[in-house]
């Protein structure tokens, strides 16, 4: 039966392939439409006392952001919504309290009008605390709504000044909340102090820190950082997995993210056809600090709990990611090809399981991000030898064939010459 | 079905010979005008940025970030992947490592190279390296023998004091590879390369506005597209192996035959 249909098969494979070959560019397959919303950068700028001080090249911390926001403002690609919030520009007094929650939106997030946002930063006057935590909450919630990319950019001077919120748990609290959101820092003439505080916002989302000392420096990474958020990126599904295969969601092929907890199980099921290849890869990030090793392990595994294939890793010391990967190619079916029937689908269940670990005072929720991704594609043509269509090579090959011909030379014309003496006699 | 679709290629291959190669080789949206080679690194793999084998991309980066590429590298290739980091004029004792992993974001091993290297106090630059094994046709799902499809590349400090955080450097990355030839050809293929994101389908009703490019999780392809794995140079070995293998057997036979009756015949019997 299978013998019969494979030709046939084939003949539509070829056709498909011609017409495929013909009608697209190769490498036009693979995609997936972006969130088609706008990139929106929320810029976050330090307005605290401190940015007074006169140390970037000659000049207040002040004027040099300034004139960095003045040359990024008129680079600002036309499809970006760029909003900018200010932290510590309004309240001079010396009650805590209120200090830190001074934190203001001097431009919102939408449609740029290039004047009139510059018009609204010359105004700013450094005056208050640095309250970065609340600052931050506030300006992930400028960016709510839509499914573009969303990037903050963070520029301070000082750490933040409103303990007990730690700005870093903050942040890991936003990621955690919005899909897709990156917090970039900028320090301007940093403390080690505060290089560790503003390195830990930006590991918690994903996003870089850039320590700065030079006008030139604040200009080309702020803009830099701004044409980032422009470029298109593949925005991942958010989604949840199970305790259990059973419970577990159906996942087709694409991009997703979800949580895992410090030794949590996380399990989702893709269904495969007979013939298919799954692909799967999934990446933990470790957004917090973590012990120096750990490891990732993915398996694929049949509904009645049969491991099949698994994909494992394991690291040490400083990283941002592990990651691992799987096929699983599911065999055709011998003998079920009968006439239409569609065949069944396979349910293949994925677990994700990790080994991070993390010193007690680490906060375990919300777990570390996690990023699946999920391809079924046609299956893997099978090897039958280890050499390509088992044909061979080099010159022990050569020398062996030249032998077997001789010989096999010799004994013919020997046994021909044999057959013309017997033929002779009689 | 393979022999089929190898015919089919075949066929495709003639018959598409006189277009000109198809390969969509997009540059990146970060590329420089002047040779199309990246400027920038992503931040994660799934905004890595893509390079083409023979590009050189340089990206301005900090201390502590973590760097990505990609890069497309088919059967048969051995890619070495190069990268140089210069260093801010005055720093500490940092460690810097280049990882490389596969489409489905395996780790893949380096055969040499120093992957991993540390520059001493205020040491201007460090060079890593990283050579691959030779990526194979076909591979058991059990393996993880390189494959056919994307690569990518993580560049990171491993080691660095935290008054080196975010402090300035350059970087520059370039992948070439060793063509490995028919040495490294195996039996089997994979029905589509390990490009991340293959399988999703393309955006239908986006086409329309043009403009705006598509966001996919890796678009670049070899020059010449994916090898279709049914030609190497087995083929003329083999070829070669049965020809003097002929020409060795007509020796042979002539060696015993004779050249002609055997002796003591007379020619009119």
């Amino acid at each position: 039966m299978i013998r019969r249909k494979r030709p046939v098969a084939g003949v539509c494979a070829l056709l498909a392939a011609l017409t495929a070959g013909l009608a697209f560019p190769a490498g036009a397959a693979a995609g997936e439409p972006t969130g088609q919303d706008a990139p929106k950068v929320n810029l976050v700028l330090d307005v605290s006392g401190s940015m007074r001080a006169r140390d970037i090249d000659g000049r207040s911390r002040m004027a040099a952001a300034k004139q960095a926001f003045n040359e990024v403002l008129d680079a600002t690609p036309e499809e970006v919504r760029l909003g900018i919030r200010t932290l510590g520009a309004d309240y001079a007094g010396d009650d805590r309290k209120e200090g830190c929650k001074d934190t203001a939106q001097l431009y919102p997030v939408g449609p740029l009008d290039r004047t009139e946002a510059k018009t609204a930063v010359a105004t700013l006057v450094p005056t208050g605390w640095t309250p970065i935590g609340p600052a931050l909450l506030k300006a992930a919630g400028d960016l709510d709504g839509g499914d573009g990319s969303k990037r903050i950019v963070l520029i301070s001077d000082g750490e933040d000044t409103c303990a007990p919120l730690d700005p870093c748990e903050v942040a890991r609290e936003i990621a955690a909340k919005g899909i897709g959101l990156t917090i970039d820092t900028l320090g301007l003439v940093p403390n080690v102090k505060m290089s560790r505080q503003l390195s830990c916002i930006a590991e918690a989302t994903g996003g870089t820190y850039t320590s700065v000392e030079h006008q030139d420096e604040l200009t080309d990474r702020v803009n830099e950082l701004v044409d980032r958020a422009a470029e298109p990126v593949v925005t991942p599904v958010a989604t949840e997995g199970a305790d259990s295969c059973d419970r577990a969601p159906v996942l087709q092929s694409g991009l997703y993210t979800d949580r895992e907890e410090f030794g949590q199980q996380r399990w989702y099921r893709v269904e495969v056809l007979p013939g298919q290849e799954l692909r799967a890869s999934v990446s933990v990030a470790a957004d917090r600090a973590v012990r120096p090793d750990y490891g990732v392990l993915l398996r694929a595994v049949t509904v009645h709990g049969r491991e099949t294939v698994r994909g494992e890793a394991t690291g040490n010391g400083r990283t941002d990611v592990l990651s691992t990967g799987l096929r699983h190619p599911e065999p055709e079916r011998e003998g079920e090809d009968g006439d239409g029937d569609k065949p069944a689908a396979e349910v293949v269940c994925l677990v994700v399981t990790n080994s991070f670990s993390a010193d007690s005072g680490v906060k375990t929720t919300p777990g570390l991000p996690l990023e699946l991704t999920v391809d079924v594609v046609e299956g893997p043509d099978g090897s039958s030898d280890v050499a390509s269509f088992g044909l061979g090579r080099g010159w022990w090959l050569l020398g062996a064939l030249i032998l077997t011909g001789f010989l096999a030379g010799l004994v013919w014309g020997w046994l021909s010459r044999w057959r013309v003496a017997v033929w002779r006699t009689n | 079905m393979r022999v089929i679709r190898v015919l089919g290629t075949a066929l495709l291959t003639l018959g598409l010979a006189a277009a000109p190669a198809a390969a969509d080789s997009s540059p990146s949206p970060s590329a420089s005008e002047e040779d199309g080679a990246p400027t920038r690194a992503g931040t994660s793999f799934r905004t890595a940025t893509e390079v083409e084998q023979g590009q050189t991309a340089t990206a301005r980066a900090s201390t502590g970030d973590y760097l990505y590429w990609s890069f497309p590298a088919d059967a048969g290739q051995r890619p070495t992947v190069r990268a140089t980091v210069r260093l801010p004029e005055s720093h500490a004792a940092e460690t810097w490592q280049i990882d490389v992993y596969d489409g489905l974001r395996r780790r893949q091993a380096c055969q040499y190279g120093a992957q991993t290297r540390t520059a001493g106090a205020d040491t201007a630059s460090v060079e890593l390296e990283c050579v691959l094994r030779t990526v194979r046709a076909w591979s058991e799902p059990w393996a993880d023998d390189p494959l056919p499809g994307t690569y990518y590349v993580r560049l990171t400090a491993l080691r660095v004091a935290t008054a080196d955080l975010g402090q300035p450097v350059g970087a520059e990355l370039r992948v070439d590879s060793r063509d490995m030839g028919g040495a490294a050809a195996v039996d089997g293929a994979l029905a589509q390369p390990l490009v991340p994101g293959i399988a999703t389908p393309v955006g239908t009703d986006l086409a329309e506005d043009d403009d705006s490019p598509t966001a996919v999780l890796a678009g670049l392809e070899p020059e010449d597209g994916w090898a279709s794995g049914w030609w190497s140079d087995r083929w003329l070995w083999t070829a070669a192996g049965g020809a003097l293998a002929a020409l060795a057997g007509v020796a042979g036979y002539r060696l015993t035959r004779g050249s002609g009756r055997p002796p003591g015949v007379p020619p009119h019997a």
